[in-house]
């Protein structure tokens, strides 16, 4: 092996990323339900005026609950297949890899 | 850094007067919302950070999905997609090639021929596969350019930005350039390249929020995809809607290129130039976290990059119905107004709002993939290999940290500067955008022939981007050699560099030292890299069909040649 790969192996070992960083689809997933439920809100109470300007689509309607059905999507798929949380001895890979991880990061 | 071909012409951005969107609260709530959870992405990744691989490569242990969108979102920057709208309304369907010819191919080479060498090598950036494959005079070159361009288009992108805020919501430049300079500052200081890649994933659904309903409201008012043709081709002709139509060689077309100069320059050169050897975008995928999710990165990405183009060349075509003269003379509205119009005329509040969100939020992606990827090639490439070595990797870290701190206010001063030296800006940037065009070929020969020496790596470097720059400032500008545009030679010029820094290359070779054999283990085809296997970190699940790197990449290159089809005949 190379220097740099001892290196960065080295550094591999001792990074926390893996079993520190939280899981990117439960933001997604509550931005989305939240901006999705404004939206949709706003679509639900839309003026004639908006309606007329977006060519007689409720476009806050549809555009509300498409975000709001992304954002439910990535709060199923997180609920369906959690990140694994506990962290394994150091160097260890865990024994069912299958369900690690879907949206964490490894180990 | 923008994709290679609008780089010349849709750097400044600039809006016509009275495109002042009709904002309210509701609009700023949601765009509030979004400003909270960006700093709160960065400040809940903090905790993740304990290495210098942490804070500037993930620790190496994203799953493939976060890194292949944020491969697209890095590439999805507000430059980009105002600019691609604007080639849509001034070239017609002629934009696909960008898409389809001009990222596919290069995202599929890069992660099923070129990504093993990358990540197994374990190389931490782009300059430092150049120092493990040639030398240290290739590695200062490249890095030291890389990292000075890298500032110098965060801070175009945030001036892009204060225009067009100040267009849009009515804030001052300054307000803008400071406001978004900050929240790029703090995130990726805080969180690192986690909190960026993050932040790159969040912003690609939003930006998808916002161009949906505009390409929807858009196709219904000029009614439909016929009625919209129909409308386009009564006033410019049949070929604006086809992407092939008029480029034949000698062929007028005002895209200024022929089907050969498209696939060569920009198919070949300037694309897999940009897409296999730009940091900023190479950066995700060696953030994954085993080779097969590396190899995937870059191919998962090609299949929103395939449909974005739809997203981006229907408001510029809806945008050229409604406004005939748009770009013009006779119109206030300039192409890379496209977009702003469609907001402010389609929009009611509360999608308006997440358009703007969108808007801001691909503004500081753009911005955020290059301060991003700056401080990496800083950090690791310039000051721990030649300032100050062998230190712990915790000083590196803090330094790390600091450097990205720098990197935003000199970007921020950057902003400021071409708010008052516009010319400047674009002549440094068009000089930048000829270092990017002789990588690819130092590159794939470095990578593919074994004998290529030490030395050739920097001046295969050296005469690519000298020939370029010859090809585009006197051949062209002194009108030696007749083309039609701007983007015409620039393609021109990319293959004159490729070529020419591929004859030096050999020629150098032989006559200078090769490389010592047992040093190329894993960096050149043919070779293995030392503990391949274990390294890979295979996982299970990994062998799953919808997984194969092969089945990925290919099947991206059939659909991309698909789309094609309605539009070439």
């Amino acid at each position: 092996m190379s220097d740099l790969q001892k290196e960065v192996s080295e550094l591999e070992r001792k990074s926390a990323t893996a079993a520190r960083l939280f899981d990117i689809r439960r933001i997604i997933g509550g931005l989305f339900v939240v901006y999705g439920v404004i939206v949709t809100v706003a679509g639900l109470t839309a003026s004639d005026a908006d309606l007329k300007k977006a060519e007689d689509i409720n476009i806050n309607l549809w555009t509300g609950l498409g975000m709001l059905a992304l954002g439910l999507f990535f709060l199923g798929w997180l609920w369906l297949r959690p990140a694994v949380a506990a962290e394994p001895e150091p160097g260890e890979e865990p024994s069912d890899p299958r369900s690690s991880n879907a949206g964490g990061a490894r180990r | 850094m923008q994709s290679p071909p609008t780089s010349l012409s849709q750097t400044h951005v600039t809006l016509a007067e009275g495109l002042r969107l009709p904002t309210n609260g509701l609009d700023y709530a949601i765009l509030a919302i979004y400003f909270v959870v960006v700093l709160g992405i960065g400040f809940a990744a903090r905790r993740s950070v304990k290495t210098s691989l942490d804070f500037f490569l993930s620790g190496r242990s994203l799953p493939a999905w976060v890194t292949g969108l944020a491969f697209v979102a890095a590439n999805l920057g507000a430059t980009e997609i105002l600019g691609m709208a604007a080639t849509g309304a001034q070239y017609g369907v002629a934009v696909v090639h960008w898409y389809w010819i001009g990222a596919i191919p290069a995202m599929v080479f890069l992660g099923l021929v070129m990504m093993p060498f990358y990540y197994r090598s374990k190389v931490r950036s782009v300059p430092e596969f150049l120092l493990q494959r040639f030398d240290k005079s290739a590695h200062l070159l490249s890095s030291a350019l890389f990292a000075f361009a890298a500032v110098l288009i965060a801070g175009v992108n945030l001036y892009a930005l204060a225009i067009v805020v100040e267009a849009l919501l009515g804030w001052p430049q300054w307000v803008a350039i400071v406001v978004a300079g900050f929240f790029v500052l703090a995130y990726i200081t805080i969180g690192g390249l986690s909190s960026a890649i993050y932040n790159e994933v969040l912003q690609f659904f939003v930006i998808l929020a916002a161009l949906i309903p505009i390409c929807v409201i858009g196709m219904k008012k000029v009614g439909g995809w016929d009625g919209m043709t129909g409308s386009i081709e009564k006033q410019h002709g049949d070929n604006f809607m086809t992407a092939w139509g008029g480029t034949g060689i000698g062929d007028p077309n005002p895209l200024g290129a022929n089907w050969l100069t498209i696939i060569l320059g920009l198919g070949f050169v300037l694309s897999f130039g940009y897409w296999t050897t730009n940091f900023a975008e190479v950066q995700r995928a060696l953030s994954a976290k085993n080779l097969s999710a590396a190899k995937r990165t870059p191919l998962i990405a090609a299949f929103p990059k395939m449909f974005i183009v739809f997203l981006v060349m229907i408001p510029g075509l809806v945008a050229a119905v409604l406004v005939p003269k748009i770009g013009t003379a006779g119109s206030d509205l300039t192409y890379n107004d496209a977009i702003p119009y469609l907001m402010q005329e389609l929009l009611p509040n509360g999608v308006l709002g997440i358009a703007v969100t969108g808007l801001l939020a691909a503004f500081m992606a753009g911005m955020a993939a290059n301060v991003s990827s700056f401080n990496t090639v800083f950090t690791y490439d310039i000051w721990a290999k030649y300032v100050v070595k062998d230190r712990e990797d915790g000083y590196y870290l803090k330094f790390g940290r600091l450097i990205t701190a720098i990197g935003v206010l000199a970007s921020i001063g950057t902003a400021f500067i071409a708010s008052s030296f516009e010319n400047i800006m674009s002549y440094l940037q068009t000089l930048f955008s000829f270092f990017n065009v002789p990588m690819f070929v130092v590159f794939i020969i470095g990578m593919f022939w074994k004998r290529a020496s030490m030395k050739s790596g920097m001046w295969g470097l050296i005469a690519g981007t000298t020939a370029a720059m010859v090809n585009y400032f006197w051949i062209y500008k002194q009108g030696v050699i007749d083309i039609p545009s701007d983007q015409g030679a620039n393609f021109v010029s990319a293959i004159v560099g490729f070529v020419a820094g591929a004859v030096v290359m050999v020629a150098v070779t032989l006559f200078t030292a090769p490389k010592p054999e047992a040093e190329l283990a894993g960096l050149v085809y043919g070779t293995v890299s030392p503990g391949a296997e274990e390294g890979d970190g295979v996982e299970a699940g990994d062998d799953a069909w919808y997984r194969r790197p092969a089945l990925l990449g290919w099947g991206a290159i059939v659909l991309a040649a698909a789309c094609y089809v309605p539009y070439s005949f």
